[in-house]
């Protein structure tokens, strides 16, 4: 009998998770309360980036994914989600930031990721500021869209057997013997399922809750500018060293590092900060100017480049900063996927074959389980026992 | 570089007949007021004015109504000013406002010796939103000819600068607001070759009330009509402007009739010559400022979205008032009267003694209500037609800063699934440029979403400004050991 998996979510990681169990066969429904790809998905950036991760854990997931992005783009269109490999480029301000960042793209390349040190980053990106010492170019680093890209899993999961649903989950409905039988949703209806994938992002915390099995999932504030559409002036993901201390970093309060970027449609994206404010939705323009006054530093040409729209998003982190992804020890049948933080939308192929993997109980695509067991929920489960 | 400080005791943002209104009553009752408009000078679309110093050399004093009040407000303005009890900031953009426990902080961006930019803060425990509306614009084959303009626009450009914008002009879309600008155009020379009103003649006959109720309304309409007949202007009941032609240029319009639920009647199509159209379909508020700050919304009965307030005009933000055509369109007159009562609500808020006596506030109030009434009698008469989207072919441009068409956004609803106009931005990028989709935003929701009322998307930058001036701003604070980390 095929396995009936229900993936709450419908955004990059829900959809990258309904594509991969559709293909490998499974009988898929993603229920999501809103539109695909509504929630953080579309206040993403949609970086791939290998640049930013320090060996561990995460890079390994990372450099999975990245190869499914390729793949994805193959049997897809890389087109229709604008897969773009156009590279990163990190450059250092100072001469020991440039040493720092020496050392940390070392330990990148030894972990299997492409780098490439630059001398004359203006070689690279002709309209970035004099003096700057040096960086590292990443071959790897890439682009999509993000809301596109959801689309496009989903609708080919819907293509391979799935089916999608609007409602709002609100609880698991077990059997005598507590194993999973279904999902409810706020509206008292009840779909079927052996598993249910929890891929509700930010919401992870309070969907997990509601399925007998909470995680810690903490909304993590950030903001991007968009500039008006200009002609091609930056053509890699530029962002300065500092960047990487602050992706690493667990202070609570606002980290600003941008990272610069030209899109296809000309505007220039610089992103994006970093602040643990809870659900705030209010404009900061402290991380605005702060966010404008850096860009500006590296591109010295962006002064005079207007600011048409910011918008912000909540991250979705666990306390430790790594995603949880894999079956929940206390409610057999459910299956974590959320808790990506800044980086759901580059983890998102490869999220979804783990999940697979761990459905089908054997590797998926690439994905092992045995090979990624740092991001199983034990670890943020102290307490232990079922909750539902 | 920005300048911070407790600066006054309200800031009013928009010194059109509303904002006038709030501020002068504000200053009256000894508040000391910082007075904020992007234009050059007060008065707002109503009382738009050259600039100062090119006055005498374009008079304009033919073209307003109410100017007794107009001067009157501004003479209460320069004594005020003399005072020192107002701050008035012309040329300054308000980009984004923001509120915390003790008022609200208004970032502003100084243009007046634009295209230089300054980024400029002002700050105040209480704030009056009155960014009034503009030019709801339906798009149709040729509309982004250069020549199609808004209604506002061409009225913008005979107020601001005595700019008559064509010989052959024509007029369209639904509205009071067509005489006006009929009016005036014919009687600064331009031949109004036809003014195409969607609405049908008998609309006001379904609800005759409320004009009677404003005998001085009905007036103001007969002497436009006069002003019309003696330039003998056509003006067409049920009759839409649905194509402009033409190659660098517009050099014609096609016209239509339309059948009861707004679609071209077939065989009735007509080619006009102009090289000038004006096309408007109502306001739509101009929200910006207000929605980031999360103050209630409420339906008006013109498919726009409006801000909510008691009878007031306060909002549900303790401290933040409305007032004007953020709160609903229904003219200089409710926006005067609304001005009023929001900064008599100021004014008592802040414990300080009211201006008006209570009878003339309770006659304000009741001058509100009728011309409330008035308004949506109106806006019910003169409705977006349902089958306007018939005009459109799917090369229409709908979008013109990321040139999405009428086709992409049809595609984005029955192949994407898109029902909003927030997903057809996700989907097509329209909504994504320059105008961040002031000027598409409504039209998109009528394509996808006709049956709700337009609510615009939180935009948390009101204006585009340059990165330098931000980048400015962050130093300045740096300097002053002022925190941007929080
Ligand atoms: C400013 C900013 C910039 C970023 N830049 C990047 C970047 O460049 N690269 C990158 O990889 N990542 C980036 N991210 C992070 C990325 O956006 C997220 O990690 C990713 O989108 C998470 O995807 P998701 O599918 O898990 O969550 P979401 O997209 O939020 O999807 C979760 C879905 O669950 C649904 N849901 C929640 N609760 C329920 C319920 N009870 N019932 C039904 N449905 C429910 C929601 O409606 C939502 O659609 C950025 C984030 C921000 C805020
Ligand atoms: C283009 C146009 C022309 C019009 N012409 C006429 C006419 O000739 N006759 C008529 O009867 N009605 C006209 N109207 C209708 C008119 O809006 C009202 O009759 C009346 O002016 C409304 O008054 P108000 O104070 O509510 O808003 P407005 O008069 O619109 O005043 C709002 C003010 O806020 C300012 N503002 C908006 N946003 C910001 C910001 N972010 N920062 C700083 N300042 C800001 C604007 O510059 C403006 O001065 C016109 C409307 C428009 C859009």
């Amino acid at each position: 009998m095929t396995l009936k998996v229900v993936v709450v979510g419908g955004g990059v990681v829900g959809a990258a998770c309904a594509f991969h169990a559709a293909s490998a066969g499974l009988d898929v429904t993603v229920v999501d309360r809103g539109p695909v790809g509504a929630g953080t998905t579309s206040r993403g950036e949609g970086n791939v980036l290998l640049s930013d991760k320090e060996p561990g854990p995460e890079l390994d997931l990372a450099r999975l994914s990245r190869a499914l992005w390729d793949e994805a783009g193959e049997e897809l269109g890389a087109d229709l989600f604008e897969l773009e490999p156009k590279g990163g480029l990190v450059v250092a301000r100072t001469d020991e930031g440039l040493a720092a960042l020496g050392v940390f793209a070392a330990r990148q390349a030894r972990a299997g990721v492409r780098v490439e040190p630059v001398d004359r980053v203006r070689e690279l990106e002709p309209h970035l500021a004099p003096g700057l010492p040096g960086g590292v170019h990443y071959p790897q680093d890439a682009q999509v869209q993000p809301v596109r890209a959801a689309v496009a899993l989903l609708d080919a999961a819907v293509r391979r057997g799935a089916r999608t649903r609007t409602a709002e989950v609100a609880a698991a409905v077990t059997g005598r013997d507590g194993a999973l039988t279904g999902v409810r949703t706020a509206a008292g209806d009840v779909l079927p399922a052996d598993a249910v994938v929890n891929a509700a992002g930010t919401w992870g915390g309070e969907v997990g809750r509601r399925l007998g099995a909470p995680v810690e999932v903490l909304p993590r504030r950030g903001f991007v500018l968009v500039t008006e559409p200009l002609p091609p002036m930056v053509r890699h993901k530029v962002y300065s060293a500092d960047y990487v201390a602050g992706v690493a970093s667990s202070d609570a309060g606002l980290e600003t590092s941008c990272v610069v970027e030209g899109t296809r449609g000309g505007t220039v994206l610089i992103g994006a900060s970093r602040e643990r404010v809870g659900f705030d939705t209010r404009l900061n323009p402290a991380v605005v100017t702060r966010l404008a006054a850096q860009a500006c530093r590296l591109f010295p040409f962006l002064r005079g480049t207007h600011l048409i729209r910011t918008y912000r998003g909540f991250r979705p982190y666990c306390p430790d900063h790594l995603p949880v992804v894999g079956p929940d020890p206390r409610a057999p049948g459910v299956v974590h996927a959320c808790g990506h933080e800044g980086a759901g939308i580059g983890l998102a192929p490869a999220t979804g074959a783990l999940v697979t993997a761990h459905l089908l109980g054997r590797p998926w695509r690439g994905a092992d389980p045995a090979a990624h067991t740092a991001l199983l929920p034990d670890r943020l489960v102290s307490r232990g026992g079922a909750s539902r | 570089m920005g300048t911070t400080g407790e600066t006054a005791d309200l800031v009013v943002v928009g010194a059109g007949p509303a904002g006038l209104a709030a501020a002068v009553t504000a200053l009256a009752g000894g508040l000391r007021v910082a007075l904020v408009d992007s234009a050059g000078t007060v008065g707002g679309q109503f009382w738009r004015h050259p600039p100062d110093t090119a006055r005498a050399a374009i008079p304009t004093a033919d073209l307003h109504h109410g100017l007794r009040d107009y001067r009157a407000l501004r003479e209460a303005l320069a004594a005020a000013g003399d005072r020192g009890r107002l701050d008035l900031r012309l040329a300054h953009h308000v980009w984004s406002v923001t509120r915390d426990e003790d008022g609200f902080t208004v970032h502003t961006v100084d243009r007046r010796r634009a295209p230089e930019e300054t980024a400029v803060t002002l700050r105040a425990p209480r704030l009056l939103v009155a960014t009034g509306a503009y030019d709801r614009q339906l798009p149709f084959p040729g509309w982004d000819l250069p020549g199609v303009l808004t209604l506002g626009g061409l009225q913008a450009l005979l107020k601001g600068g005595g700019v008559v914008a064509g010989d052959r002009v024509a007029l369209g879309g639904t509205g009071p607001f067509l005489l006006p600008v009929a009016a005036a155009l014919a009687a600064r020379g331009a031949r109004v070759v036809t003014v195409c009103e969607a609405a049908g003649p008998s609309a006001w006959l379904r609800s005759p009330g409320p004009l009677l109720r404003n005998p001085a309304k009905g007036a103001e309409g007969a002497r436009y009509g006069l002003t019309l007949a003696r330039h003998g202007v056509r003006f067409r009941p049920r009759t839409a402007i649905v194509a402009a032609e033409g190659t660098d240029r517009v050099t014609s319009v096609e016209i239509a009739s339309l059948a009861a639920d707004g679609s071209p009647r077939p065989g009735t199509e007509r080619r006009v010559e102009a090289d000038t159209v004006g096309v408007g379909w109502g306001f739509v508020p101009q929200l910006d400022l207000l929605v980031p700050l999360g103050c209630a919304l409420a339906d008006s009965d013109d498919g726009s979205t409006v801000v909510a307030v008691d009878a007031g005009q306060r909002t549900t933000v303790p401290g933040l008032y409305a007032a004007g055509e953020v709160c609903g369109v229904g003219g200089a007159r409710l926006s005067l009267a609304e001005g009023r009562l929001a900064a008599e609500s100021v004014l008592a808020d802040h414990g300080a003694a009211p201006v008006l006596g209570r009878g003339r506030r309770a006659a304000v109030r009741a001058t509100v209500k009728r011309h409330r009434a008035f308004a949506r009698a109106l806006a019910r008469a003169h409705p977006v037609p349902s089958a306007w989207s018939r005009w459109l072919t799917d090369d229409t441009v709908v979008c013109r800063c990321e040139e999405v068409t009428a086709g992409a956004v049809r595609a984005a609803r029955t192949d994407g699934g898109a029902r909003d106009h927030r997903q057809v931005k996700q989907l097509t990028r329209a909504g994504m440029g320059w105008c961040q989709g002031r000027v598409c935003g409504p039209a998109v929701h009528c394509l996808v979403a006709p049956h709700r009322s337009y609510t615009p998307t939180e935009r948390l930058v009101a204006t585009p400004l340059t990165l330098g001036a931000l980048a400015d701003l962050d130093h300045a604070r740096e300097n002053t050991g002022g925190a941007a980390h929080e």
